[in-house]
């Protein structure tokens, strides 16, 4: 039987060869929470009559959407999170600690994992080649309570990509071309599996952040296959036993499959107010910026304020510009901090704030005001998302938004990568 | 049967549309933010809505976020179904979770102000008028089960496990 990869870690969980368009109910190994979505789904555990989760370890509760908390009201859904953890055992990671996202394939996330998480961009660890998938926090709820979930077995659509990333280009730029011809809705219900020569040469960091975007298309996860690159992250993270080769069956059944020539790209923004109104970054080139910001999931990590700071050693954000930095976690602020990383960004004029999601949801830290441009390297840049629907994102890579932060307006990157 | 006049959106409606993130406080007091629902789409909306009414939309309605207060508020502001061209996959799979009917069909014959009836079992959708005769899509049986139900809390208290057959 010849499987894709969502295919074969669906069929390990059930023990049998699964179909895709089947129905099943699947043991899953992880379940996880933010503090935007753990309040309601602890209260769905409660009302359904459970004290305790399915397995303490393999439960995760996330604060990272609003950390610190900003209001009263947020401090108090926090403090809920807290007491459920300290009740039931499951794990806790609490303000500062990071983003969800970064903080499971850092620490937790296998290759072959079934992750339900209670946020749509747990897709992310589909990078570590685990069926990683967004549900709300009753579905998770469920899955805390009894260790389980249904789902329906996703066709796969397959993107392979071949070649080299032109200078001035990254791995931002190649998931905003897929979802700008793909559509916001073009893999609804579909995985997304990622192969090729280039993603095989791929360092783990822009793999984290093509899986990110997965759901941008709608997709229920986004799959790689694990290989030596995979096995080496996991080393560096001191767990290389939780490494296992899995891959695809050499004619397994896709849905479709498209094809990506690196040696084609050019580096990219989605312009206001959808993901998927991908334009090249010339035809947006010189719109003045108000605000900046480099974190996320999906470019929060030390590869992208790398990158940053490379650019912008030495020199001064505009005077117009106000640049906010987040790093992913708190292992990610560490690391840059030992690498001169920070002080570079901070003398180049950089706001660095506590590692979680940072201005990326509305809640705090950078919400716009009226009429105001932000450059973000997030996921989603749809109206209102920034705190007020009367502010406009657009989203890019770290070069991309580094560099417009050091001109004041969107900018060419190229002219910084000869 | 589920009887109630239509309000028209476009495409792509996200869950930031629906549920702001400005508005996060307010997750746990989920009838304040009730009284927002939409609003950054049609400001008149949570304001006019009465219980009954009926959501028609184009496609991709509920994409974005996860965030499952999006379809709650929605059906706490009164609403009767969810009607639209398509749904992004979280926003189905949550709103079946906690009651709020959905069916998928092609939205674009349906006017602003009309009065519908719905039948969600066999997925038909009529104007009282006469003028409108739509079939959608077939919501699988055991979401109609799960909706029936009350949610997927009900069905698990009342099953002890998924009945998906």
């Amino acid at each position: 039987m010849k499987e894709t990869l969502a295919q074969k870690i669906i069929s390990e969980h059930c023990g049998r060869h699964v179909e895709p368009g089947e129905l099943a109910v699947v043991p899953i190994d992880w379940a996880m929470t933010q503090d935007g979505t753990g309040p309601l789904a602890v209260q769905q555990v409660e009302r359904l009559g459970f004290d305790r989760v399915f397995d303490p370890q393999r439960v995760i509760l996330f604060i990272d959407h609003s950390a610190p908390s900003p209001r009263k009201e947020l401090s108090d859904a926090h403090r809920q999170l807290r007491a459920f953890a300290a009740k039931t055992g499951a794990r806790l990671s609490d303000v500062g600690e990071g983003v969800c996202h970064q903080r499971l394939v850092e620490e937790f996330i296998r290759p072959g994992d079934i992750l339900i998480g209670a946020d749509s961009h747990t897709c992310t660890a589909g990078a570590l080649c685990a069926f990683a998938t967004g549900m709300g926090s009753t579905d998770v709820a469920v899955g805390m309570a009894l260790g389980k979930t249904w789902m329906r077995v996703p066709e796969t659509i397959g993107i392979d990509v071949s070649g080299s990333f032109p200078p001035g280009t990254f791995a931002k730029d190649l998931i905003l071309r897929i979802i700008g011809e793909i559509g916001a809705d073009g893999a609804t219900y579909a995985a997304l599996e990622f192969g090729g020569p280039a993603i095989r040469s791929m360092p783990m960091s822009d793999r984290f952040t093509l899986a990110n975007m997965a759901v941008e298309a709608g997709a229920k996860t986004g799959l790689i296959a694990s290989d030596e690159v995979c096995r080496e992250y996991l080393e560096q993270q001191g767990r290389v036993g939780d490494y296992r080769e899995i891959h695809p069956d050499e004619g397994a059944r896709y849905l479709q499959t498209l094809s990506v020539d690196l040696a084609e790209m050019r580096p990219l923004v989605a312009t206001p107010h959808r993901v998927d109104s991908v334009s090249p970054v010339e035809a947006v080139a010189g719109t003045r910026v108000d605000q900046v910001f480099i974190g996320t999931c999906t470019n929060g990590r030390i590869d992208d304020l790398r990158i940053a700071s490379r650019i912008l050693r030495g020199h001064r954000v505009a005077v117009h510009t106000r640049l906010i930095v987040v790093p992913a976690s708190r292992s990610v602020f560490l690391q840059a901090m030992e690498e001169g990383i920070m002080s570079d960004l901070v003398e180049a004029g950089a706001v660095v704030l506590a590692p979680g999601c940072g201005p990326c949801v509305g809640i705090h830290e950078g919400i716009l005001g009226e009429g105001e441009v932000c450059l973000s390297t997030q996921n989603r840049n749809f109206l209102g998302r920034m705190g007020n629907p009367k502010g406009f994102i657009y989203l890019s890579s770290p070069a991309t938004a580094a560099y417009s932060a050091l001109k004041g307006e969107i900018a060419d990157p190229r002219e910084v990568f000869p | 049967m589920i009887t109630g006049r239509v309000w028209k959106f476009g495409d792509d409606i996200s869950t930031d549309l629906i549920a702001p993130g400005r508005l996060f406080h307010l997750r746990t007091n989920l009838p304040e933010l009730a009284k927002h629902v939409l609003e950054d789409a049609d400001p008149e909306f949570p304001k006019k809505v009465k219980p009954g009414d009926i959501i028609v939309a184009g496609k991709n309605f509920g994409l974005g976020s996860s965030r499952e207060h999006a379809p709650l508020i929605i059906k706490m502001a009164g609403v009767g179904a969810v009607l639209a061209q398509s749904f992004a996959r979280i926003f189905y799979r949550n709103a079946i979770n906690i009651g709020l009917p959905l069916l998928d069909l092609d939205t674009d014959p349906i006017p602003e102000g009309a009065i519908l009836e719905i039948d969600l079992i066999k997925g038909s959708v009529k104007d009282r008028e006469g003028g409108i005769n739509l079939r959608a899509t077939p919501v699988p049986p055991f979401m109609i089960r799960i909706l029936e139900e009350g949610g997927l809390v009900p069905h698990i208290q009342k099953h002890g496990d998924f009945q998906l057959k």
